[in-house]
This record gives structure tokens, C-alpha cells and sequence, in this order.
């Protein structure tokens, strides 16, 4: 048997190399530099590799439109663009990550023990998270380009395992964190074995792993329909759960609302680029044929997403649950995106998903700011009055709430109009009459919060904002000066996906 | 570029300390002066007789989707324009002392108006629909924080069922104009042009669907029944400023919209729902009177006569007749300063008396007579007596109607009667009659309150006799707009021959 060295194309996959170097280097520092120093070396390294990787992805934008190691991954015009988006948000969010008020000083001891105490008197701080981060940024980079199951597989495993991790590194109400985690692990292995369990059939249908070749196998119509079918849905639930879409969303309320924040606002993020993207890819060149089998599903998936999402929002008092709910709306909205099926629902989902990324991570900054005695407050009703003692606090929330609610001259509005023109083009038009439906359902819960920090006086429970360190400072306005930029100007972010939106195979 | 001074005032003012509040005011107060000089300028160099846009602007601004900043005016956007920019400074004068007493500091009401004043001329030149539906949006956000932040009473809810009700028909307009850039995608190019989308070729279904989509919006915003039921609440919270450009001036937008994209870009559908909509108009008119006679609350009483007003407005524009059609239009400029004179002395009378329940006035003539005198000519215009200025667009409107639609405005004209009704009857109790206890010792005008009254009841006034300079601007517009439509006014025939 000969094997042949494979090839392997290093300035293409640079991007990837680099956060796992930056990853690895990390774990180094975790073992070679003293306690005081670590958490600024972390930050310098992690900033450092996604900065560089950053650059490295705008460097080969010209070189697209190839196949790499061996055909693993594809690099085109999408896949860079996810990349950069997911390496822009976590550029972002990596400055809340820093705040190191919100994760615990040792994961490994047991809620409420003697050596908790003795750890959190010590002032350990955890510095782990860097390199967690970067190993899941890694992924995240790998999942969109993925050309063929495996490495898909393999992606979605290196982007999900550290952030398993990550969500159960609390400071406060460490149980709840804990509990966040485990849920998390097991429904994501539940995921995983179905995503499995779809690429065999997959496989089997097409008798290869390749996109290329599965893509083929649809187009020539020659195999089995039914083994097809098994094997879209099932990886399409893998997918799906992922993204959050309902009836797979049990998890994401619960994980959103015990999770660090910093690590939720990341994970709703950038996990919705990586999915979206690699979503995107499956079904619009890979399946883009079998689009009568698939299509229909996906409609009813985006409907109830959407009205769901919407309608429970509504009923929730616990302000991560409520973005956690809002975020399984605009799941549905994305949705409606892959639904599009066409270049400009490609382009506006890209957008979509930049423009809400971006949104989120400054919202959940926010989150980590109000505060009383014992942690972070997300009751909603404890956030009465709030417009009266943080004016500007509550505002940059009040204000990616309207983002998220796509009022006009914010991003989301853009977005919005960009996702559902491109979806009504291709003749889905039940499914833009739900989203326009829903969105009204949704403004109403996002203005509610509004009124209660604007409207509502405050009750005298000692709820405060705490003074933002420059690093949280510096995640809320990048965020909010992204999301009005694109808001009022979404010219040049529009012409600059135009080009690059062209999937190849 | 007039539409921008106000916002780079705001942006001036926003930079002022929070402590200075008489600095703010005067400040606001001189900007939105100059932006009506700057207005009544342009308004000084339009040429009346051409029907095509003037001062048109076109920069490109999303150019991925074709949407462009266009902007361009036409007389009926005009006059609508000049309505607001003069209200500006009167509101402002009128209600110096109103935002104490608010959630925030007196900059930031000043910065709202300001605001609000930009978005107001931006929705009534916008020749984009994309821009259009922006602004008609966006606008929605200083008001919103205008009531529920320096209202009165149980302002935070009113503030959210008005935002919620002008969302909700904001969304259905935007399935519509989604549906028209696809259509426009298919049919020559991406475009949110407002003459080019006018020329789209549709099926009558679709063209029905999409009109639906837009006059659902501008009917709640225009508040036209039933979609009023969040006006009487607002108008009741609202401080009376707040009130005049709501009522005055945004719901004109509303109206404004259904002849500016209900007829413009769907002619044939505006033909075919036009008997409901002249229906729903008659129902209005009626109800909005009959409702304003029971209230006992002063400012909800005025919200409910302005629903009756709406009606006529919505009338005459759908009757489609030149007259009607230039009759709604100075309906809506006439509209504008009797809802602001009654809005702002209602305002003074509330804000001395410490109430708002018309019972607990009575026999302010005697003790206040030049406000007494000031609220009833407001009232005497909202009536429309003849010699003052609503009595020739309500004139215009009835006449205009009945050659088309006899019916409708025969029974329009009930409305008179018990428009007489409603304001005689709060006339009558506030100001006449002995005087209340407690309200022996209010005071008179002052000096500011004078100055700011006095031209809104000029122009009352005057254009009551002399409506000419403005009709002749309107005139050509409203005879263009149904000249595009295909109508003519129907030949008036006599019995017998």
C-alpha cells in the first residue's frame, strides 16, 4: 500500500494555524508563567493570534475560489467572509472575556467548598479561557469551509468542546453554570450522534464523504432517494440544533442563562456564524438540487421558529433567558435565508449574521454590567430605572434592543429588509409574512424592557451598574458603533459582500 | 438642506451642559425659527404652476439595493412642510416650561423635538420609498420617548400602545414595499424609486394586497377608524406640545401617504377599496364627533375631534375630485394650526387650573378673558365657522365629495352640526357660566403666551379670508395627482335637462 503525503496549501489555512499556535501557546503560558503575569500575557497572546489571523484572512481574499488539503476545505468568497465575521466578533468579545469578574477562580473545586473560598480569597483568576477561546474560534474558522463530512465532523466537534467547558465557569451561581454545561454536553452529543448518524447515511448515498462527490450523487439521481432523505435530515438536525432552531432549542435558554455572560454573548455569536455558514454551504451547493425535499422542511422549521421564539420571549423575566429566546427568533429569521436559496439570500444572511453577531456581544456586555452585592442581576424587573441611574448604560442596551427589533437606521433593520427581500424573491412568500408578523410580536418584548429602564421607577433593591473597565468599555462601543455604522451606512459592507458571495464547490 | 438644521442643532445642543435649561431653550427655540425661515425662503422660490418635483436632491445611498437618498417637493408637500416648520417654534414658545417635570432634563426635550422636527421635513420630501418608510419608522422613536417621558398620567402606556399600533402597521407596509423592490427587481433594475415603481405592471391581486399593506399603516397613523384607539390615549398623555405635532403634524404623514403612495403607485386598487374607504372615512367623521361630545378629559376631546377631522381629510382625498382633493390638502395645513391652537390653550388652561376635566373649569371669560377669547376662536375654527380658515377646506371638501358621492357627504355634514356640539358644549362649560371655586385667581396670558398665540390665530384668520396663496400652490399639485390617476371631475348635471 502506498500512501501519498498529503498537500497541504499553509497560507490558505493560515488563519486556522495560527489561533491553534496562539491556542497551544497559551497552554504554555498556563504552565510556564507565574500566576501575576498570566492573565496579560493570555490576553496579549489570544488578541495577538486573532488579530494576525484576522489579517492573514483579508490578505488571501484574492487567492478564493480553491480547494485546500487535498479538497477538505474549500476557501472562497463566503467562507472568508465567515471567517472574518466570526474573527471580528471574537476580536470583540475577547475584551469581555477579559473581565475577569465573571468566571470562577477554580473550576475544578466543588460549589461552595472550603477550597472554593480559599481560591476565590487567593485571587486566582482563570486564565484557561484564553486558550479555550482560541481553541473554539478555531473550529468555528474550520466548520464554514469544511468541503467534506469528516472535517465538517471533526470542526463541529473542535468548536463545540471548549465551549462546553467555557459554559460552566460561572463565579456566580456556580451550580446553575454547572448544570448550563452539562445540559449542553449531553444535548450537543445527542446532536453530534445524529449529525453522525445523517453523514453515514450521506455516505452511504453517495458512496463518498466529499461534498463534491455528494453533490454529484444528487444531481445524477442515481441512488437511493430515501437513504438521501435520512441523511439530509438528520444532518440538518445536527445543524439545526446548533443554530437553535426550534423543536431543537431546549437547550439554549438554559445554557444562555447560566453561562458566564461574556462566554454567552460569544457563543450566541459567533456559533451562529460558524452554523449559519456551514448551513449555508451544505444546503446551497451540496443539496442545492434535492432543494423540493429539503425545502418544505426547512419552511415549517423557520415558521415556528420564528413565531415561537417570538411568543415565549414575550412571557420571560430573566433577561438572558429573554436574548436567548430572541435569539431563537432570529434563527427563524436566518432561516429564511437558507430558505432564499438564491445569491442575494446568501449575501443578506451573511450581512444578517455580521450585523447580529456584532449586536449581541455589545448586548450581553451590557448584561455584565448591572450588578448588585451578590453578582450579576439579569431579573428583568430589577432593571427598573434603569434609564434614570446609567443613562448611557441603558441606552446602548435600549438601543441594540431596537437593533434587534430592526427599527430603521439600525443594523438589524437592514438586515431584516435584505433577508426577507431575498426570501419573498425566491417565492417563499408565506414565510416573509410570518417573519414581519413575528417581528411585530418581538418589538413588543424587546420595547417592553425599554420601558421598564426608561419608565418605570426604580425599587430600592441596591441594583447598580458597576463602573465598565476600559476592556468591557471598549466591547459596547466597538459593538455600538458597528451597529449604527451599518445601520446608517450599510453601503460598503453590502459592496464588499456582493463579489465575494459566490459559493463554489 | 433645510430638513438638516434642526438635527445639526440637536447635535449643537446635545453639547450644552445639562444645567443650562434656559440656554437649551433658547437655543432650540432659534433653530427651529431659522429652519422656518429657511423654509418659507424655498417655499418663496417654488414655482406654483410647475407640477413636477422641485428642489429635487438624489445622492446614492445604498446603491446594493438601489436605494438612493431623493428628495423633492411637490405643493402638497409644501405646504405640509411649511405647516410644520412654523408649528416648531410656536410649540416651543408656547410650552416653555413643559419639559419640567419629565423623566429627563430639559436638554433632551429639546434635542427629541429637534430631532423629530428633521425626520418630520425628511418624511414629506422623501421621493424614496425605501427613505420613506425610514424616516416614517425612525420618527416613531422621539415620539415615543416625547410622551413617555414627559407626559402626564399614565404616559409610559400610552407611549407603548402608540408605538406598538404605529409597528405593527409599520411592518405590514414594509411586506409591501419588500413585495414592490422585488416586482421593481424583475421588472428593470432594483429601484425604490417613487415615479419608476409607480409604472410597475401587476396583477390587480397583488396591486390590492400591497395597497392594503400601505393604507393599513397610514390609517392608524392617520388615525382613521377603527385603527384610532391609541390616538385619544396618546393625545390625553402627551404634553400639549408633544400633542400638537403628534396630532398635527405626524398623522399628517398618514394622510399625506395615502395620496402621495396609496394612489400614486396603486391606482387601480385605490379605485377598487375607495366606496370602503369612504365608508370608513363617513364612520369616522360621525364617530369622532359623537365620542368627543361625551368626554369629559379636555385633551381627549380634542384627540376625538381630530378623529372626526381625519375623516373629512381621508374623504376628500378619496373622493378624487380636484376640489376634494385640494380641500384635503388644506384641510391637513388648516387642521394642523386649530389642533395647535386648541392644544396649546387647552395646555395653558390645564396647566393653571391643575386639571383636565372640562367640569372643573367655568367662567375663565370673566377671569381670564384673552385666553377665554383665544380658546374659543381655536374652538370656532375647529368648528369651522365661515371666515375662518378650516371653514373653506371643509367647504371644498363637501362640495368636492358630493359630485361624486352625494351620500357620503350628506351624511359628512351631520358632522357639522355636532361638531357645533362639541366645542360649544366645553365652550360654553369652561369658559361661561359662574366661575368655578378655585379659579377665581388664575392668571391671564402672559406677555411669551401672547407672542405665541398670536400668529397661529392670525393665520386662522386670515386664510380663512383669504385662502388664495395657498390654494394656488396646492391646486396644481392635487389636480396632478388625479390627472395621473385617470380622473376627471364628473360634469355637475341640473334636473330635467
Amino acid at each position: 500500500m502506498v500512501f501519498n503525503s498529503p498537500t497541504l496549501e499553509y497560507s490558505l489555512l493560515a488563519p486556522i494555524l495560527i489561533i491553534l499556535a496562539g491556542a497551544l501557546i497559551g497552554v504554555l503560558i498556563e504552565a510556564f508563567v507565574g500566576k501575576t503575569r498570566r492573565p496579560i500575557v493570555q490576553l496579549a497572546v489570544a488578541l495577538t493570534s486573532l488579530v494576525l489571523a484576522l489579517i492573514q484572512v483579508i490578505r488571501i481574499r484574492d487567492l478564493s475560489s480553491t480547494t485546500a488539503a487535498m479538497g477538505s476545505v474549500v476557501i472562497d468568497g463566503p467562507g472568508l467572509l465567515f471567517q472574518g465575521a466570526i474573527l471580528i466578533i471574537a476580536i470583540i468579545s475577547i475584551f469581555l472575556i477579559a473581565d475577569q469578574d465573571n468566571f470562577t477562580s477554580s473550576a475544578a473545586a466543588l460549589p461552595g467548598s472550603e477550597e472554593e473560598r480559599q481560591a476565590t480569597q487567593s485571587g486566582t483568576v482563570l486564565t484557561e479561557i484564553y486558550p479555550l477561546t482560541l481553541f473554539a474560534v478555531a473550529g468555528m474558522l474550520l466548520f464554514p469551509i469544511s468541503s467534506d463530512l469528516i472535517t465538517l465532523f471533526v470542526a463541529l466537534e473542535v468548536l463545540s468542546l471548549p465551549l462546553y467547558l467555557m459554559a460552566g465557569l460561572s463565579r456566580h451561581r456556580r451550580l446553575a453554570s454547572q448544570e448550563a454545561a452539562l445540559k449542553y454536553f449531553l444535548l450537543g452529543a445527542f446532536s453530534s450522534a445524529f449529525f453522525l448518524f445523517g453523514a453515514a447515511y450521506l455516505y452511504g448515498y453517495a458512496g463518498t464523504v466529499s461534498f463534491a462527490g455528494i453533490h454529484a450523487a444528487v444531481v445524477g439521481g442515481t441512488g437511493n432517494d430515501i437513504i438521501l432523505l435520512l441523511g439530509m435530515a438528520f444532518v440538518a438536525i445536527g445543524l439545526l440544533f446548533k443554530v437553535g432552531a426550534v423543536p431543537f432549542h431546549a437547550w439554549s435558554p438554559d445554557v444562555y442563562q447560566g453561562a458566564p455572560t461574556p462566554i454567552t454573548g460569544f457563543m450566541a455569536a459567533a456559533t451562529k456564524v460558524a452554523a449559519f455558514g456551514a448551513m449555508l454551504r451544505i444546503f446551497y451547493t451540496v443539496l442545492g438540487e434535492a432543494q423540493w425535499q429539503w425545502r418544505p422542511f426547512f419552511l415549517v422549521i423557520a415558521i415556528i421558529t420564528m413565531i415561537f421564539g417570538s411568543l415565549v420571549a414575550i412571557s420571560q423575566r430573566d433577561v438572558k433567558r429573554m436574548l436567548a429566546y430572541s435569539s431563537i427568533a432570529h434563527a427563524g429569521f436566518l432561516l429564511t435565508g437558507v430558505i432564499a436559496l438564491n445569491k442575494a439570500g446568501l449575501e443578506a444572511s451573511i450581512y444578517y449574521l455580521f450585523a447580529y453577531g456584532v449586536a449581541t456581544v455589545g448586548a450581553f456586555g451590557i448584561v455584565t454590567l448591572v450588578r448588585d452585592s451578590s453578582g450579576e442581576v439579569s431579573d428583568l424587573n430589577r432593571w427598573a430605572g434603569l434609564g434614570k441611574r446609567s443613562p448611557w448604560v441603558a441606552s446602548a442596551f435600549a438601543f441594540f434592543l431596537l437593533a434587534f427589533a430592526g427599527i430603521p437606521l439600525t443594523s438589524g433593520f437592514i438586515g431584516k429588509f435584505a433577508i426577507f427581500s431575498a426570501a419573498y424573491e425566491s417565492g417563499a412568500t408565506s414565510v416573509v409574512i410570518v417573519g414581519v408578523l413575528s417581528s411585530a410580536i418581538a418589538a413588543f418584548f424587546y420595547i417592553r424592557v425599554i420601558v421598564l429602564m426608561f419608565f418605570t421607577d426604580a425599587t430600592e433593591d441596591g441594583t447598580s451598574v458597576v463602573i465598565p473597565s476600559i476592556l468591557t468599555r471598549l466591547t459596547i462601543i466597538i459593538s455600538l458603533a458597528i451597529t449604527v455604522a451599518l445601520g446608517v451606512f450599510p453601503a460598503p459592507l453590502l459592496d464588499f459582500i456582493k463579489p465575494l458571495a459566490i459559493f463554489i464547490r | 438642506m433645510t430638513a438638516l438644521l434642526p438635527l445639526i442643532g440637536a447635535v449643537l445642543l446635545a453639547t450644552l451642559p445639562k444645567s443650562a435649561e434656559l440656554r437649551a431653550k433658547q437655543f432650540a427655540f432659534g433653530t427651529t425659527l431659522v429652519t422656518a425661515a429657511s423654509a418659507i425662503a424655498m417655499a418663496v422660490q417654488f414655482q406654483r404652476d410647475n407640477t413636477d418635483l422641485q428642489f429635487v436632491e438624489v445622492r446614492s445611498w445604498i446603491p446594493s439595493f438601489g436605494i438612493n437618498y431623493a428628495v423633492g417637493i411637490d405643493g402638497i408637500a409644501l405646504v405640509l412642510i411649511l405647516m410644520s416648520v412654523i408649528l416648531a417654534p410656536i410649540v416651543i414658545l408656547a410650552g416653555w416650561n413643559e419639559a419640567q417635570g419629565g423623566r429627563w432634563s430639559v436638554k433632551t426635550f429639546y434635542i427629541l423635538i429637534l430631532v423629530l422636527e428633521t425626520m418630520m421635513i425628511g418624511v414629506f420630501s422623501a421621493t424614496d420609498v425605501f427613505l420613506f418608510y425610514v424616516i416614517f419608522e425612525a420618527m416613531l422613536v422621539p415620539v415615543y420617548f416625547l410622551i413617555g417621558g414627559y407626559g402626564t398620567g399614565e404616559r409610559s402606556a400610552a407611549a407603548v400602545k402608540f408605538l406598538l399600533y404605529s409597528l405593527f402597521g409599520g411592518l405590514l407596509m414594509l411586506a409591501s414595499i419588500i413585495a414592490l423592490y422585488v416586482m421593481s427587481g424583475d421588472q428593470g433594475g432594483h429601484t425604490f424609486d417613487l415615479a419608476k415603481l409607480a409604472n410597475l405592471e401587476m396583477s390587480s391581486t397583488t396591486q390590492n394586497f400591497l395597497f392594503l399593506g400601505f393604507f393599513i399603516a397610514f390609517a392608524i397613523k392617520a388615525p382613521l377608524w377603527p385603527f384610532h384607539t391609541w390616538l385619544p390615549d396618546a393625545a390625553q398623555s402627551a404634553t400639549p406640545g408633544t400633542s400638537v405635532l403628534l396630532l398635527g403634524v405626524l398623522d399628517k404623514v398618514g394622510t399625506f401617504g395615502m395620496i402621495r403612495y396609496c394612489l400614486t403607485l396603486f391606482p387601480e386598487a385605490s379605485k377598487t377599496f375607495t366606496p370602503v374607504i369612504i365608508v370608513l372615512a363617513v364612520i369616522s367623521i360621525i364617530y369622532g364627533a359623537i365620542l368627543a361630545i361625551g368626554q369629559k378629559d379636555l385633551k381627549r376631546l380634542i384627540a376625538f375631534t381630530s378623529i372626526s377631522h381625519f375623516g373629512f381629510i381621508t374623504m376628500g382625498i378619496f373622493a378624487m375630485t380636484s376640489q376634494s382633493q385640494s380641500g384635503a390638502t388644506l384641510y391637513m395645513f388648516n387642521h394642523g394650526f386649530s389642533t395647535a391652537a386648541l392644544f396649546i390653550v387647552g395646555g395653558w388652561m390645564i396647566a393653571r387650573r391643575g386639571s383636565s376635566t372640562i367640569s372643573d373649569f367655568g367662567g375663565l371669560q370673566r377671569v381670564t378673558p384673552v385666553m377665554a377669547w383665544c380658546f374659543f376662536l381655536a374652538g370656532m375654527s375647529s368648528l369651522a365657522l365661515p371666515g375662518l380658515s378650516s371653514f373653506v377646506s371643509e367647504f371644498l371638501v363637501l362640495v368636492g365629495t358630493y359630485t361624486r358621492y352625494p351620500v357620503a357627504a350628506i351624511i359628512a355634514t351631520v358632522g357639522i352640526i355636532l361638531a357645533a356640539l362639541y366645542i360649544l358644549i366645553p365652550v360654553q362649560r369652561a369658559l361661561h357660566g359662574p366661575t368655578t371655586p378655585g379659579n377665581e385667581n388664575l392668571p391671564d396670558l402672559n406677555l411669551r403666551e401672547k407672542v405665541a398665540i398670536a400668529p397661529v390665530l392670525a393665520a386662522i384668520i386670515a386664510l380663512g379670508f383669504y385662502p388664495a396663496p395657498l390654494l394656488n400652490v396646492i391646486n396644481p399639485a392635487a389636480m396632478h395627482v388625479n390627472s395621473q390617476l385617470g380622473f376627471t371631475d364628473p360634469v355637475p348635471t341640473v334636473e330635467g335637462k
